[in-house]
């Protein structure tokens, strides 16, 4: 190529094939200053608690209760409570321990894979997505503990050697599925921690300024001593890498090891290679979802219009677009499998889910799962927030009966017509699950008020004026040519 | 700005995770001491309606502990004797001892004899006393030396790990069959113990279940 460059250095080839100037897009829009953004964020931060704020809360910590008085009961009184029996064994407690494990998964694909990838745009919702992978995770763990009925025995799902020689069987994906969630809860903990530190030592020191010296001590003692230097951002950087690295096979393996719970086992419509990645998709897909429906009312509520751009809800609108998708595909393609694999147990299981006892519910996800998410092919569907929102929520609800398809159906109509039963679930269990979304809404609404929802620094190195190479194209608007 | 933390602060860090090492240490070793059964259950003898002396009756007199638990063989618990069984000799020996009042009571009214029980098979688990006696299983594999015992004494910890080193290899622990009750025999040697348990595991068909639900039907 060298030959056929000219003078100014850039290969001449150029100039006969004309390429398109493609716009970057903007990050944060309306031309914002950095200190605009400390401002922004911190603001919510240090201002008077809003009213509303007190509202949810407390509604929140009502709806929570449920989940603890459903607990308390299970606990005093034994796992009966739940409507388990013979043969629906599993149903609601596993349904929401893979529904709320799933939600978390965006979290995580935002801060380690698009991380790695270099998509900038995730600066602006990266913070709130791993907070809620956390407090998605929390919410999660609460089932498999509890179904274990005593749950003083709950360790025995750790191998700590003990007098009475349980030791774990590590043949079985349950037992994978307690590491790769205890590390997936872990990792996620720390790349949170990790990136709040820059920001929580800005806090510390604007309360330090503002003399308020018990606040200022709080962030201060989490924000380990970070003064913003040279070597503290470099080794950050480098944390951040590598955190991101090791979570990047944590999105793929632990709903591909959550499905294990189901493909490992020789059940029909459970026993099916196509599950490791169409349980991924989901996950990813429903996490997205729930991004959307947190997001869009905080952003409407903080008015953070110039931080979480019309080209951000894009973004997320067609990745939710893409795994949809996908996870429409494995449906169909579990459909082919039944009918091309000619064998008759998982023909029926798949002609009952759609048409047996169970088909409201197998209706309902396809409704919400495959034919929700066709509408973000539409520019003007993702540019109506409001009704992105609706439709994120619908993806919320799909993603539940996924869940509650795959494992109540085909627990239901096992390999023993005698044993058949149709499973309905107790009102703890209802009770239980739908507190945790009280025990969520509280640990975000906590989250909003007490920490910075977006990360500051990251934010600014995305604005136009962080490009100190300026001299490509129009520097106001952000935009360069490739 | 002035500092939130003295210099001293820089230490934090190292100081907790050290803290935290101990500290995990500690309440390991004291766990694994302090809350395991051979702690908790090992050494248990509380005192009894009637101090009844082991170590009169089975040690220096030399009475089969079939005589007074007589089940054993044949059924799945190991009974404890009723006042007749004592009243056997007792209405000749020490006829009119104060210890021995509470027999008599029991022996006149029918009412049992308050024991305390000391070895405690929890309600979850399947125990039967009369297969392991009938495989050559001592009584001194679970209940040690009672032969020599003034008050008896929970002596073995009886953990469910007990139950399993025996489980997953009987051999070592397998006696001929007339000497189950004879809480003094002892293999002349490892070697022999050995191979001469092999061979019972072999001629008696041996089996002992190692699933979950071979005890906790």
């Amino acid at each position: 190529m060298a030959a056929h460059a000219d003078t100014a250095g850039h290969p001449a080839i150029l100039d006969e094939v004309k390429p398109a100037v493609l716009p970057r897009a903007i990050l944060v829009a309306n031309n914002r200053s950095f200190s605009w953004i400390t401002e922004k964020i911190c603001g919510i931060i240090e201002g008077k608690t809003p009213v509303w704020w007190w509202w949810c809360f407390a509604v929140a910590c009502f709806v929570a209760s449920f989940t603890v008085a459903g607990l308390t009961y299970l606990v005093a009184t034994g796992v009966g409570v739940w409507g388990h029996a013979n043969p629906v064994n599993w149903a609601w407690d596993i349904v929401n321990f893979v529904f709320w494990i799933g939600i978390g998964h965006a979290g995580t694909l935002i801060s380690a894979i698009l991380c790695l990838l270099r998509q900038k745009w995730r600066t602006s919702i990266n913070r709130a997505a791993e907070a809620m992978t956390i407090f998605a995770v929390v919410c999660a763990a609460i089932f498999p503990v509890f179904h274990v009925g005593r749950i003083w025995y709950a360790w025995f799902l750790f191998p700590i050697p003990n007098s009475n020689y349980i030791w774990q069987n590590f043949r079985s994906p349950l037992e994978w599925d307690v590491f790769a969630v205890s590390t997936y809860g872990t990792v996620s903990v720390l790349f949170w921690y990790i990136g709040l530190i820059p920001d929580l030592a800005v806090l510390r020191d604007r309360f330090e300024a503002a003399g308020n010296k018990l606040r200022s001590f709080l962030y201060g003692l989490f924000a380990m001593g970070w003064r913003g230097s040279n070597r503290h951002w470099s080794n950050y950087e480098m944390a951040y890498l590598i955190l991101a690295g090791i979570s990047t096979p944590l999105v793929l393996s632990v709903h591909t090891i959550v499905s294990f719970d189901f493909a490992v086992s020789l059940l029909p419509g459970w026993h099916t290679t196509i599950f490791p990645p169409y349980f991924v998709a989901g996950a990813i897909f429903s996490g997205f979802g729930m991004v959307l429906t947190l997001m869009l009312p905080l952003r409407a509520v903080y008015h953070l219009e110039d931080l979480i751009t019309q080209y951000h809800i894009d973004c997320m609108c067609k990745i939710t677009l893409a795994t949809g998708t996908i996870v429409g595909y494995a449906y169909a393609m579990e459909f082919f499998i039944a009918w091309y694999s000619a064998n008759p147990y998982e023909g029926f299981t798949f002609i009952n889910r759609a048409f047996g006892p169970y088909a409201w519910a197998y209706w309902i996800m396809i409704s919400c799962n495959v034919i929700t998410p066709q509408f973000f092919w539409f520019k003007k569907v993702r540019n109506c927030t409001w009704f992105v929102w609706v439709l994120s929520i619908f993806v919320n609800v799909g993603m539940w009966f996924e869940r509650f398809v795959i494992i109540v159906t085909s627990l239901a109509r096992d390999f023993l017509p005698s044993s058949w039963g149709y499973y309905s679930p107790s009102i703890v269990e209802i009770f239980t699950f739908f507190g945790t979304f009280g025990v969520f809404s509280v640990l975000f609404l906590l989250f909003i008020r007490f920490l910075p929802i977006m990360p500051m620094a990251e934010l600014k190195a995305v604005t136009p004026q962080a490009d100190v190479h300026g001299g490509h194209g129009d520097p106001a608007s952000g935009q360069e040519t490739h | 700005m002035s500092n939130i933390f003295p210099k001293s602060a820089n230490k934090l860090p190292l100081q907790i995770i050290v803290y935290l090492v101990v500290l995990s240490g500690i309440l390991t070793a004291g766990a694994t001491y302090y809350m395991t059964p051979k702690y908790t259950r090992v050494g248990y003898a509380p005192v009894q309606p009637v101090p009844y002396s082991h170590a009169l009756h089975a040690g220096q007199l030399g009475i089969d502990c079939r005589y007074c638990h007589s089940n054993v063989e044949t059924s799945g618990v190991a009974n404890l004797p009723t006042a007749q069984t004592c009243m056997n000799c007792h209405n000749q020996v020490k006829k009119d001892s104060p210890l021995l009042a509470v027999v008599r009571h029991s022996f006149e009214t029918g009412e049992s004899v308050p024991w305390v029980k000391i070895h405690q098979t929890p309600d979850y688990v399947y125990f039967n006393h009369a297969i392991h006696v009938n495989r050559g299983v001592s009584c001194w594999e679970c209940h040690g030396q009672i032969n020599e015992m003034e008050v008896v004494a929970h002596d073995k910890p009886l953990s469910m790990g007990f139950c399993l080193d025996c489980h997953r290899d009987p051999a070592p622990h397998l006696r001929p069959r007339d000497q189950v009750t004879n809480l003094d025999w002892r293999p002349a040697n490892a070697t022999e113990a050995r191979t001469q348990g092999d061979k019972f595991v072999h001629d008696w068909n041996i089996k002992p279940p190692q699933s979950c639900s071979g005890c906790h039907r």
